[in-house]
C-alpha cells in the first residue's frame, strides 16, 4: 500500500482506469513472474538459443585434445570445467559432463522438460481433481460418500511414495511420469473443490438456477466451475513446484525421465560419481535450476493465495 | 475402512497401470518363463481370486517374498526400519529447534524484519528439495572441509537378538547422521515455520490472550504461559504426522548418503524390479500412517475439550 500512495502524485495526470491497473500491475510479484518467464524463455526457444545439442558431445579444440591426451584429435573432452576455473572454456560456459556433452545446452533442454512435464501432470490432476469434486459436493449423497472415501485414502500415501509404487510397475518414460503426477495429485484437489462446493450450493444464485429448471450440467459449468477457480488456481501454482520436485526426484532415482535425455534430477544422479572427485559443478547446476522453478512457483502461489483470499491478506 | 480402500487402490492401481511380470522379465524372455513367474505370484489366476489372496495374505501379515534376496519382504523391512527411524528422529528434531522458534519470532513481531527473514526461511526450505541441499552439504563438509563422513550411518547398529544395542544404537555414530538428517530435516522445518506462526498467529488474535493483557500481565508471561501452551496443539499433530511422513520420504536422501533404512529398501526395489519389495515397503508406510492418523483423531479429543463435544 505505502509504496501506492507515494508514488500516486506521478501518476497524477493519468485517467482513473491508469491508475488502477498500474496499482494492479505494481502488485504482482516481479521475482518469480521473472524466474518463471526466462525459465519459459529459455525452456520454448532452447534449439535456438542453446549453443550444442543436448545429445551428442561438443566437439573439442586441438589445442583441448592435446593437453588432455597428448593427440591433436579426439572425439569429446569430458569434464570440462566452467569457464572460470583453469581450463575452462568461453565456448562451454558451464563446462562439459562426463560423456563431454556442454551442461549449459542440457540445461536449457531439461528446463523444457521439467516444465512440460509438471505443467500437463498438474493440469490433468487439477482437471480430474475438480470434476470429481464439483460433482461429489454437488451431488452429494452417495456420490459424495464414495469420492470422498477414495480422495481421503488416496490422500493417506505420501506423494513420493505412491509416486514411486506407480513407477515400479509403468517403468521410466516421460509420458509415464505425466500419468503419475496425474494419479498421484488428483486428490488434493477434489478434497479442496468439494469444500468450497459445499458452500456454494447453499448460496442464492445456485438455488434460483435450480428453481428455474436449468440443467445439472449448465449449474456445474456455468455457476459451480467458475467460482472454484480462484482455489483450484492457487492449489495448481502451489502443486507445480511440488510437483517438479516428484519428477526431479523420480528421474533421481532413475524410474523417471530415461537416460539420453537431460533431464535435471537424472543429470544429478548421473553426476554423483564425479562429485567424489571434486567436480561439483556437474551436480549443483541442475539443482539450482530446480531450485529456481520450485522457489518462483511457490512464491506464486503464496501471492496468489493472499491475492485471492481478503481473509489472509495480513497474515 | 479407510486401510481397506487404501490397500484396494493400491491392489487395482498396480494390476490397472502396468504388468509386474511384464516389468521383471525382459523384452525377449522366453514365454515359459514368464508363465512360470506369473504362476508363483498367482498372477495366472481370475482377479477376484488375486485380489482375495492379497487380502488374505494381507490379514495374516504377510506381504509376499522378495525377489532378490528370497527372504520375506516383512522381515528384512523390520531390519532396516530402526536405520529410518533414527534418521527420522534425527531430522525431526533439527526441524522443530529450526521451525518452531522462529515461527514464534516471526508471529510475536509480524511484519517486522524478524518476520520477513522467517518468510524467507521457510520459502526456500520448502523450494530446495533435500537432495539438492544433500548434494551441497556432501561437497562442503563432506568433500571440501573434510569434516563429517559422506556415506553410510557407522558401525552401530540395532539388532533385534542383542538387548545391549537396544539403546547405545541411538546415540552412537552422530557424525555420520548430521548431514543426512539436516538435509531431510530442512524440508520440513519450512513447513513447521509457518504452521507455528500463524498458529501463533490465532491464538494471539483471540480474546483471552486480551484479556490477559487486560489484566496487566507481563507481555512475557502472556506468551510463555498462555499463548504458547495453546499453540502448540496443532503444532504437534502436525509434528507428528511429519516424523511419519520422514520416515517413509527420506528416500532420495538415504540414496544420497547411502543410509541403510527403509528408503533404500524401496529404492533397491526399484532398480532390482522387485515388485513385492517395493509394494511390500509401501503398504507398510500406508498402515503406519493410517493407525498414526487414527491415534490423533482419537488423542486430540482428550487434549481439546472442544472437539469432543461436537461430537
Amino acid at each position: 500500500m505505502a509504496t501506492v500512495l507515494e508514488r500516486a502524485p506521478s501518476l497524477g495526470g493519468l485517467s482513473h482506469v491508469a491508475r488502477r491497473s498500474y496499482r494492479i500491475v505494481a502488485d504482482v510479484p516481479a521475482i518469480p513472474l521473472l524466474i518463471l518467464g526466462t525459465l519459459t524463455f529459455v525452456a520454448v526457444f532452447a534449439p535456438v538459443i542453446a549453443p550444442h545439442r543436448k545429445l551428442t558431445p561438443v566437439k573439442p579444440t586441438p589445442a583441448q585434445c592435446q593437453a588432455r591426451f597428448s593427440m591433436t584429435d579426439c572425439p569429446y573432452v569430458d569434464n570440462v570445467p566452467p569457464f572460470w576455473m583453469s581450463g575452462g572454456r568461453l565456448d562451454t560456459p558451464l563446462g562439459t559432463d562426463f560423456l563431454g556433452r556442454d551442461v549449459l545446452s542440457r540445461l536449457m533442454y531439461g528446463a523444457r522438460i521439467s516444465l512440460v512435464v509438471a505443467l500437463t501432470g498438474t493440469l490433468f490432476a487439477g482437471a480430474i481433481g475438480t470434476l470429481l469434486g464439483v460433482l461429489a459436493g454437488y451431488m452429494g449423497k452417495w456420490w459424495d460418500q464414495i469420492i470422498m472415501r477414495i480422495t481421503d485414502a488416496w490422500l493417506t500415501l505420501p506423494s513420493l511414495v505412491f509416486a514411486i509404487l506407480l513407477s515400479s510397475v509403468r517403468g521410466p518414460g516421460v509420458w509415464n511420469v505425466v500419468l503419475i503426477l496425474a494419479l498421484v495429485f488428483w486428490s488434493r484437489y477434489s478434497r479442496a473443490v468439494r469444500g468450497e462446493v459445499l458452500a456454494l450450493r447453499e448460496r442464492d444464485f445456485v438455488k434460483l438456477a435450480e428453481i428455474n429448471g436449468i440443467s445439472t450440467r449448465t449449474i456445474v459449468f456455468r455457476h459451480l466451475l467458475p467460482n472454484v477457480m480462484n482455489t483450484v488456481m492457487v492449489l495448481f501454482s502451489l502443486q507445480l513446484g511440488v510437483a517438479v520436485i516428484i519428477e526431479a526426484s523420480l528421474s533421481f532415482l532413475g524410474v523417471g525421465v530415461p537416460p539420453p535425455e537431460p533431464s535435471w534430477g537424472l543429470m544429478m544422479a548421473q553426476e554423483r560419481e564425479s562429485l567424489m572427485d571434486g567436480k561439483w559443478w556437474l551436480a549443483v547446476f541442475p539443482g539450482i535450476g530446480i531450485s529456481m522453478l520450485v522457489l518462483s512457483a511457490n512464491m506464486l502461489g503464496d501471492w496468489l493465495r493472499v491475492r485471492l483470499d481478503p481473509q489472509l491478506r495480513n497474515r | 475402512m479407510t486401510l481397506w480402500l487404501l490397500v484396494t487402490i493400491i491392489f487395482g492401481l498396480v494390476r490397472l497401470t502396468g504388468d509386474p511380470v511384464a516389468m521383471k522379465a525382459e523384452a525377449g524372455a522366453d514365454a515359459a518363463y514368464v508363465a512360470r513367474l506369473k504362476q508363483d505370484w498367482g498372477l495366472d489366476q481370475p482377479l477376484p481370486w488375486q485380489y482375495l489372496g492379497f487380502i488374505g495374505n494381507l490379514l495374516r501379515g504377510d506381504f509376499g517374498h522378495s525377489f532378490e534376496k528370497s527372504l520375506p519382504v516383512r522381515d528384512i523391512y523390520f531390519e532396516r526400519l530402526p536405520n529410518s527411524l533414527k534418521l527420522g528422529f534425527a531430522a525431526f528434531i533439527i526441524s522443530i529447534v529450526l521451525g518452531v522458534p522462529l515461527g514464534m519470532l516471526s508471529a510475536l513481531k509480524v511484519n517486522s524484519w524478524w518476520d520477513s527473514t522467517g518468510k524467507v526461511v521457510a520459502l526456500f526450505g520448502l523450494s530446495m528439495p533435500g537432495f539438492f541441499v544433500g548434494l551441497v552439504l556432501i561437497i562442503v563438509f563432506g568433500i571440501h572441509l573434510g569434516w563429517l563422513p559422506v556415506l553410510g550411518k557407522g558401525r552401530s547398529a540395532f539388532v533385534g537378538s542383542d538387548p545391549s544395542t537396544w539403546v547405545t544404537f541411538w546415540f552412537r555414530d552422530w557424525s555420520h547422521l548430521v548431514m543426512p538428517a539436516f538435509a531431510l530435516g530442512w524440508y520440513f522445518s519450512g513447513a513447521m515455520l509457518r504452521i507455528t506462526r500463524s498458529g501463533m498467529l490465532d491464538v494471539l488474535g483471540s480474546d483471552y490472550i486480551k484479556l490477559v493483557r487486560l489484566k496487566g500481565v507481563p507481555e512475557r508471561m502472556v506468551v510463555a504461559k498462555h499463548a504458547l501452551k495453546n499453540s502448540m496443539i496443532p503444532v504437534l499433530t502436525f509434528a507428528g504426522l511429519n516424523l511419519l511422513i520422514m520416515v517413509n520420504v527420506a528416500v532420495v536422501i538415504e540414496v544420497i548418503f547411502n543410509w541403510p533404512g527403509v528408503g533404500q529398501l524401496l529404492y533397491d526395489g526399484l532398480s532390482n524390479r522387485d515388485f513385492p519389495m517395493v509394494q511390500g515397503v509401501v503398504l507398510m508406510s500406508g498402515l503406519m500412517i493410517v493407525v498414526l492418523n487414527f491415534t490423533i483423531d482419537v488423542l486430540y479429543g482428550y487434549v481439546d475439550p472442544r472437539i469432543r463435544l461436537s461430537r
